[in-house]
């Protein structure tokens, strides 16, 4: 049993272009209900339309890669919008079966024969970010995201970071984007805005009482985490084909156990919480088929690569039980305002 | 190791892990209506044929394939006139009908030559465990099969009070959980799983002819499950005085865990229960129903009817609709608050058993996701008759599996759960108490 | 809060009303006119207000039974709440359809009868939630901190003056949570200040208050007429009411039953046989029989 590979592997996932998008997408839901207390089950739809909403700006509308990602970030804040105005005034437990409905219905459209010339409905999109084309018309340089790197081609960094000059592009690209974010985040959070928020998250009569507008800071408050949410699906998109079947419920229910983990009402917590989350489901996901592999586990390799999904779902409960200010979270500013 | 194999074998690691990662969510797809003229990983069996006129092949005709589970699909006849449709499930059947408008003017379907079997365009296929069929349509000279739109109402409308029925039972417990205890369970859909899980489980060590004394088992044993779930897990936290947030996200923690258990034990397979692919026998016109549907249909009404008796005749039934509505008044004036619960979690538990062994018929098959494709479905039937009250959890289921079954007359066939679902966003919106519930007051 | 801190002694504004005193009677000078309120949950009437009128300047008392529809009459007011049908104005701009938010905007403030002091927020982050002046409340402003730095400093500086006077300065950086309910009120009412309010709506300020912060209280209400607002508060402790009201209105099943100066009103009998009960001004004990009053000469 290669423990080297398994640790090797795992650790790469600390940086790797989907943990970043991941933690992209946790921050969006940490504005979400970490610091706007609205209950967003449906973040793995703001992801799909935001991957979705690039590739096919790039496919069928021919775009550049850098107008492209617009589109996507335009398609989650439609999105935001058609889901908020109605929605916003809804009770808690309301507004997540609401979420959940809303992120299965864009699944369920993207996943349709109804409108597979553009979406690819089961298989999906791909062919966008270097040579290619659109599906019609494939000519180079479609997209042109690949084409945009400016790292010679060759194998840069050490163990476990060893990568080729596209996934270092990425992850780049990722690192800057995700830096903007936390800071924006971050200034948003200590800023009088932040402080209505606070406000509105745990009593929004109050807020009210004292003249100020609560129904449009949850609209911000539920755009600004959803363009997020679109830069993860991004960031997916940028690394690899975008697929529906990526952006299910469990996707969303993953994201909050990071967002949990971390800390939901910390501005670094979702970045902490999603390199631990991915960096340990890659370590159990390894981990548990090596262990089958050489026999010292009396279930099958099959059955292994289960566990640590199982471990997730006991985890969140247990998190949630124990620990609901996460790990750097302050206890004393109550995650879950009653 | 050289350090070039090095970097392909940690590239590879990482794109496998990121390829499992994405095949993986790709399995636990919620509703998973699959769309494939492929067969591929997720449609790993297939049915194939062609069409003919006259030994002629004819290239250009649309199949359409529907089965259980909510699988759709449409298939073009190749320049061949063959066409291969991938299926997600074998030993199960199939309904494949040939879009007669498609065929060139003037031609139909009509019976097969060699021999004397009368063929309608709609046939029904099994793909036996074997994984494959193949089937063929003749076609030519003659009047075009039109399945009256009344026949094909009527079967909708038959499909859909069945579907409705099974949601009914799942969807009652759910909303007297809530209306007990304000949680919106979403561990629920896995108590529905446990039912057919728990028949499959004691089937295999009793013996297929034991299935009379499984069933009955498999309900006794949801119900425990239930009770252990309230004793050990929700009474506990409710003592503690945990918000309902938490709550709901400890019961999404906890719908995970107990999933991915089962995946763990019965694998990523369908299983079937003996007598699932009973033969449907026709009604009138092409409406036709099984015996496992009628005994299906018949005894969910019967239990039904048993539970709403309950409920307004016997004491613990009025216990338990004092509790819903007000429960800090209920335990002052001396019920047996707790008590009351984990009856309400035992009888829940039970119904949500039952419904899903209706549900592995229904389907048909057994997955390990079963509960959690059709939980989505049973809020939206909580919700639109009013959560916390029995006989709207009915209503709502009725009229849920009316929709979904008859909205594939007018929609295309896998988007039918997005008109549930559309529905239950809209309750919310304009009517969040849903049609039987009382509104709530503001402050 | 001691109790030989001189309390001031309220000055009552008299004359307030135009003609004869009945329900509904029309102000000298009214900040609020409400017309034809009706608001019905179900089959119950909560509130068929005809008429009534404010008046400026004034503390105006709402007494009532429980269930005599005051707090929805109030979140009818302030938009907490839809009428079936009915207007109101403030200042002559009518009210009707507004939401919550705008009514407050326009100067109409109310507490809540359970306080809702932000338990999570510091004790001055909830007073500069108060002010209504910070553009960096915008989202697009929030971003750049030298557009909104100096007026955070400037309402700070007003807060803590607010603070000071409510002796609740000490108290600026600990978590609203950590006080006591009294010191909650305090802190709402405080709050409610940073907003510059006309009209002062405060539904029930005494409840779960222990006697020795009553009279604070009762001093700010005063200081609030004092600085020229209007008070109109819900409460049901009558000596209070007697204290500082230059006026009451009665509510009962939804419907205004009296109204008048503090004395008078609680004269009628219609009032104190709803509500007030015949033995208000005698001890409890005595009525019960508990304990025996030294028999005093019955004057009148």
């Amino acid at each position: 049993m290669d423990f080297l590979a398994i640790f090797n592997s795992s650790i790469s996932f600390i940086l790797a272009p989907t943990t970043i998008a991941y933690a992209l997408a946790t921050l969006g839901l940490a504005v979400h209900f970490g610091f706007g207390g609205l209950l967003n089950m449906g973040m793995a739809g703001f992801m799909a339309l935001g991957a979705y909403g690039y590739a096919i700006g790039v496919l069928t509308f021919g775009l550049p890669w850098y107008f492209a990602a617009f589109v996507g970030i335009g398609a989650s804040v439609v999105f935001a919008l058609i889901l908020g105005i109605p929605t916003l005034r809804l009770r808690g437990d309301y507004l997540a079966i609401v979420t959940i409905a809303a992120a299965e219905i864009v699944r369920l459209l993207l996943l349709s024969s109804a409108f597979g010339g553009i979406t690819g409905s089961a298989d999906g999109l791909s062919g966008f970010n270097g040579p290619g084309g659109t599906i019609t018309n494939p000519t180079v340089g479609a997209g042109g995201f690949n084409e945009s790197n400016p790292i010679p081609p060759g194998d840069y960094g050490f163990v476990p970071f060893l990568d080729n000059e596209r996934t270092w592009y990425l992850r780049i690209v990722g690192i800057i984007i995700l830096t903007l974010a936390i800071f924006l985040v971050w200034r948003l959070v200590n800023s009088p805005w932040g402080r209505v928020i606070k406000g509105i998250r745990e009593d929004e009569d109050a807020v009210r009482s004292l003249g100020k507008n609560v129904f449009a800071y949850k609209m911000q408050a539920l755009i600004i985490g959803g363009v997020l949410g679109a830069l993860g699906g991004l960031m997916l998109a940028f690394s690899t084909n975008v697929n529906s079947s990526v952006y299910v419920t469990s996707l969303t229910f993953f994201l909050w156990t990071a967002l949990l983990l971390g800390g939901a009402a910390t501005v670094f917590g979702p970045l902490a919480g999603s390199i631990i989350f991915w960096v340990l489901q890659a370590f159990l996901g390894l981990l548990f088929p090596a262990l089958a592999d050489a026999g010292l586990m009396p279930f099958t390799t099959i059955q292994a690569a289960q566990i640590k999904y199982i471990i997730v779902g006991f985890a969140l409960v247990l998190l949630v039980v124990y620990r609901p200010q996460g790990l750097f979270g302050n206890k004393k500013e109550l995650t879950f305002v009653k | 190791m050289s350090s070039m194999s090095t970097v392909r074998q940690n590239a590879s690691r990482l794109a496998s892990a990121v390829g499992a990662f994405v095949l993986a969510f790709g399995v636990l797809g919620l509703a998973s209506p699959a769309q494939a003229d492929v067969v591929n990983p997720e449609m790993p069996f297939k049915i194939s044929g062609n069409v003919q006129n006259k030994g002629e092949p004819i290239a250009g005709v649309t199949i359409n394939l529907t089965g259980g589970g909510g699988y759709a699909a449409a298939v073009i006849t190749d320049a061949e006139g063959k066409f291969t449709a991938g299926v997600p499930e074998k030993e199960a059947d199939y309904s494949v009908a040939v879009d007669e408008t498609t065929l060139p003017d003037g031609i139909a379907v009509i019976d097969n030559p060699a021999t004397e079997f009368v063929e309608a365009n709609v046939q029904t296929v099994t793909v036996g465990p074997g994984g494959r069929a193949t089937m063929n349509f003749f076609i030519g000279q003659g009047e075009r099969h039109v399945t009256s739109m009344f026949d094909q109402v009527v079967q909708r409308l038959i499909s859909g009070l069945n579907f409705g029925l099974m949601l009914a039972l799942a969807s009652v417990g759910l909303s007297l959980i809530y209306g007990t205890t304000g949680i919106s369970n979403f561990a629920h859909a896995e108590l529905v799983t446990f039912g057919a899980i728990a028949t499959l489980g004691l089937v295999a060590v009793m013996g297929e002819g034991m299935l009379w004394l499984a069933i009955p088992l498999a309900i006794v044993l949801s119900a425990g499950f239930g009770w252990g779930l309230d004793a050990a897990l929700w009474a506990p936290l409710r003592r503690r005085g945990m918000g309902l947030v938490q709550l709901m996200i400890v019961s999404i923690g906890l719908s995970l865990g107990i999933r991915y258990t089962y995946q763990f034990f019965i694998g990523g397979v369908t299983e079937n229960l003996p007598g699932s692919g009973a033969e449907r026998f026709n009604l009138f016109g092409s409406v036709s129903l099984s015996i496992i549907d009628i005994v299906s249909m018949g005894v969910s009404v019967l239990l039904i009817i048993a539970f709403a008796w309950w409920l307004s005749a016997s004491k613990i039934g009025k216990a338990t609709r004092a509790i819903s509505d007000n429960p800090s008044l209920a335990a002052s004036s001396g019920i047996d608050v707790d008590g009351v619960v984990r009856i309400v979690w035992i009888i829940g538990s039970a119904l949500a058993g039952f419904s899903g062994i209706l549900w592995a018929y229904f389907r048909p098959g057994i997955r390990w996701d079963m509960g959690g494709q059709i939980l989505l479905l049973i809020f939206a039937a909580t919700t639109l008759g009013g959560l916390g009250t029995a006989y709207g959890a009915l209503v709502g289921s009725l009229i849920v599996g009316i929709l979904v079954e008859g909205s594939s007359l007018f929609i295309p066939s896998d988007l039918k759960y997005v008109g549930a679902l559309v529905v239950l966003i809209g309750i919310l919106l304009f009517r969040p108490q849903g049609i039987l519930g009382r509104k709530e007051r503001v402050g | 809060m001691s109790s030989n801190e001189s309390s001031s002694t309220p000055v009552k504004s008299t004359g307030l009303h135009v003609g004869a005193i009945k329900p509904g009677v029309a102000k000298k000078d009214p900040i609020l006119v409400a017309d034809g309120v009706h608001r019905q949950f179900g089959g119950l009437v909560a509130v068929d207000v005809e008429h009534v009128e404010i008046p400026r300047n004034a503390i105006t008392a709402l007494i009532g039974p429980n269930g005599a529809g005051k707090t929805t009459f109030f979140n009818l007011l302030t938009g907490f709440d839809q009428p079936d049908r009915g207007a109101w104005s403030f200042n002559g701009i009518s009210l009707a359809k507004l939401s919550a938010f705008k009514v407050a905007r326009r100067g109409l403030i109310r507490t809540f009868q359970l306080t809702k002091a932000l338990g999570l927020l510091t004790v001055m982050d909830n007073m500069k939630l108060g002010s209504t002046e910070q553009t960096g409340e915008k989202l697009s402003a929030s971003l750049f901190p030298f557009l909104w730095k100096k007026k955070e400093i400037e309402i700070e500086a007003k807060a803590l003056e607010i603070l000071t006077r409510f002796k609740l300065d000490t108290k600026r950086d600990d978590f609203a949570a950590s006080l006591s309910g009294g010191q909650r009120k305090l802190l709402e009412m405080a709050r409610a200040l940073m907003t510059n309010p006309e009209l002062v709506m405060l539904d029930e300020p005494m409840a779960g208050v222990n006697p020795a912060l009553t009279q604070s209280l009762l001093d700010h209400i005063l200081n609030l007429k004092k600085d020229g607002m209007t008070v109109l508060f819900v409460e049901h402790d009558m000596q209070m009411v007697r204290h500082i009201a230059d006026w009451v209105i009665v509510m009962a099943e939804g419907k205004v039953v009296a109204e008048g100066a503090p004395d008078e009103v609680m004269k009628n009998t219609a009032v104190i046989d709803a509500y007030l009960g015949s033995h208000q001004d005698i001890d409890l004990g005595a009525v019960t029989g508990r304990i025996t009053l030294p028999k005093i000469s019955k004057e009148k």
